[in-house]
């Protein structure tokens, strides 16, 4: 028990990062599953931070309240506003840390269960059609309008959710901390990760949060491997490491031009 | 106020540069490449290892740095783009491959010259002051500012009055006809990469030479505002990244004159706001045929 329980200690930071990580993976998951490709998540996390930990600093709010304030103001905010928020230098903010690794487990789990429910959904069902011809869908009569704002609304909450998360784990945020770099990182989590599946983005996030620590042994070349890494499962693995047990399938259905989803 | 303007034009030239080059990819293959401020930042340093430790002068490393640049340019496409194109993969995987060709070779420049910012040995660089009326002016950013026009009028011609522009342009409106008009599409591929890359390449050395520095994430800034500067000129059209590279030039450093620095970015930000409101298609774009 000591032995698992060191472990979590000493890891407890990169084990925080991976939740979070997934959960911004997550978010960007559903725009794509509607079809859309968003590089404002990062935005939304940063609009999510700053809400809940200024509203935890100066008016003392309880965690869960500062937290959902956060989700609920990045969903509120159009993403211009949070664009140039998330550019301003210097606005250096020091944070007590209040997350706990269950909380962002917890969060993960819940809304890993929620989108893996929705697909079959209405809901669900009305995005995979738009994603796959937004002609075909609106003829079949869904608004088709009123759904992607939806997908993109709720993918900003979640965003803003985790970076509520995150920064109570960090102990401080920086704006730079969400720059343009940060947006496409979340992209990579999920498409490398997998679309077709709500587990794919889960441990596309695990993955690509983990291996900088696997491979600190070898840091100088560390970002060379993860370039090869990052481009040989983009080539070989279409839909992603997610169906890296069927990859022969994927390959016979790469081969007739049926496997892209994303 | 002269000197603002000078100032304005010259740093337009370098986004024109950068920009026109991502744009022609854009509209040749619909894939946004953002190893393109990779290859900016190569551009910078082929010079500085043709000046430093080849010993060769500046007005060598400059077409040196062009045809590395173009000929690595070729190397990414066969590396992160082919293998996607046979497949008939979706844009965003060529985004995302194109990334991790970035994150690689900025780690391989990082293990050989480091992370930090770097000047060119000294006296190696041409500087000189120019004197017109009452100002003083830097005289190689004349230059560069003629240089990037003249490039711009050649790849207009190439383009506009050659074989292979017209090749490239059959490719961009319609792959598969052009395939069927018997173009080599590879080969067609192939020369624009070459063409993006040197411009790319070559706005790196030109804005190292200007500043004398030189740093393995030097493309990163550029990043944004050659999508911003796309966005604005309509995407994929070549005469469009122009105008747009100037106007972003150009209000960058009024908004440096009126507003704190901090603010820079924010211009790049709020105009790409505007004109996506304004005019989604950009200034000089088609509106997309309507599907419906």
């Amino acid at each position: 028990m000591d032995a698992i329980a060191d472990f979590l200690a000493t890891y407890s930071t990169t084990f925080a990062i991976v939740g979070i990580n997934a959960l911004l993976a997550l978010s960007v998951w559903l725009t794509l599953y509607a079809g859309q490709l968003t590089l404002g998540n990062a935005a939304f996390m940063a609009i999510g931070a700053y809400t809940s930990a200024l509203l935890g600093r100066h008016l003392g709010a309880p965690f869960p309240l500062a937290l959902a304030a956060g989700a609920v103001a990045a969903a509120a905010l159009a993403a211009p506003l949070g664009l140039t928020v998330f550019r301003l230098r210097g606005v250096y903010l020091a944070i007590p840390p209040k997350t706990e690794l269950w909380h962002i487990y917890l969060s993960l789990a819940v809304v890993a269960y929620v989108l893996w429910r929705v697909q079959g959904s209405i809901a669900g069902r009305a995005w995979a059609a738009i994603r796959e011809d937004e002609v075909a869908a609106a003829s079949q009569g869904i608004a088709v309008r009123r759904y992607k704002l939806a997908a993109f609304v709720l993918g900003a909450l979640l965003a803003a959710w985790a970076g509520g998360l995150s920064a109570h784990v960090t102990f401080s945020i920086d704006p730079n901390d969400f720059a343009f770099t940060k947006a496409v990182q979340i992209l990579v989590f999920a498409v490398v990760g997998g679309i077709p599946n709500v587990l794919g983005p889960v441990l596309g996030a695990t993955v690509f949060t983990a291996l900088p620590e696997l491979l600190r042994p070898f840091k100088d070349y560390r970002d060379i491997f993860q370039g090869a890494i990052l481009l040989a499962v983009i080539i070989y693995l279409p839909r992603g490491i997610v169906t890296l047990a069927e990859l022969r399938k994927t390959r016979r259905l790469a081969e007739i031009g049926a496997a892209d989803v994303a | 106020m002269f000197e603002q303007l000078y100032n304005a034009i010259f740093i337009g030239s370098i986004y024109a540069l950068f920009a026109v080059g991502f744009a022609l990819v854009f509209s040749v293959l619909d894939i946004l490449n953002l190893a393109h401020p990779t290859v900016f930042m190569l551009g910078a340093f082929a010079a500085l290892f043709a000046i430093a430790t080849l010993g060769l002068p500046w007005w060598l490393a400059v077409p040196i740095a062009f045809v590395a640049t173009g000929l690595f340019g070729i190397l990414l496409d066969r590396i992160a783009f082919a293998p996607l194109r046979r497949r008939g993969a979706p844009p965003l995987s060529a985004m995302i491959s194109s990334l991790a060709v970035t994150l690689a070779v900025v780690r391989v420049v990082e293990l050989r010259y480091g992370g930090d910012f770097i000047t060119f040995p000294a006296g190696t660089v041409p500087s000189f002051l120019i004197h017109v009326g009452g100002a003083t002016l830097e005289g190689v950013r004349l230059a560069i500012i003629g240089l990037s026009i003249a490039l711009m009028l050649v790849l207009t011609y190439l383009v506009r009055g050659t074989a292979l522009g017209r090749e490239i342009r059959a490719l961009a409106e319609n792959p598969r006809a052009a395939r069927i008009l018997g173009i080599d599409v590879e080969r067609a591929i192939a020369a624009t990469f070459f063409i993006s890359s040197g411009l790319g390449g070559l706005a790196g050395v030109l804005l190292a030479f200007a500043y004398n520095s030189l740093d393995s994430r030097m493309g990163l800034p550029l990043e944004l505002r050659a999508f911003t500067v796309m966005v604005v000129g309509g995407m994929g059209s070549l005469p469009g990244a122009v105008i747009g590279a100037y106007l972003l030039g150009l209000g960058e450093v009024a908004s440096l004159v009126y507003l704190p620095a901090e603010l820079r970015d924010a211009f790049a930000f709020g105009l790409l706001f505007l004109v996506l409101i304004a005019r989604p298609q950009g200034l000089l774009g088609q509106r997309p045929a309507d599907r419906i």
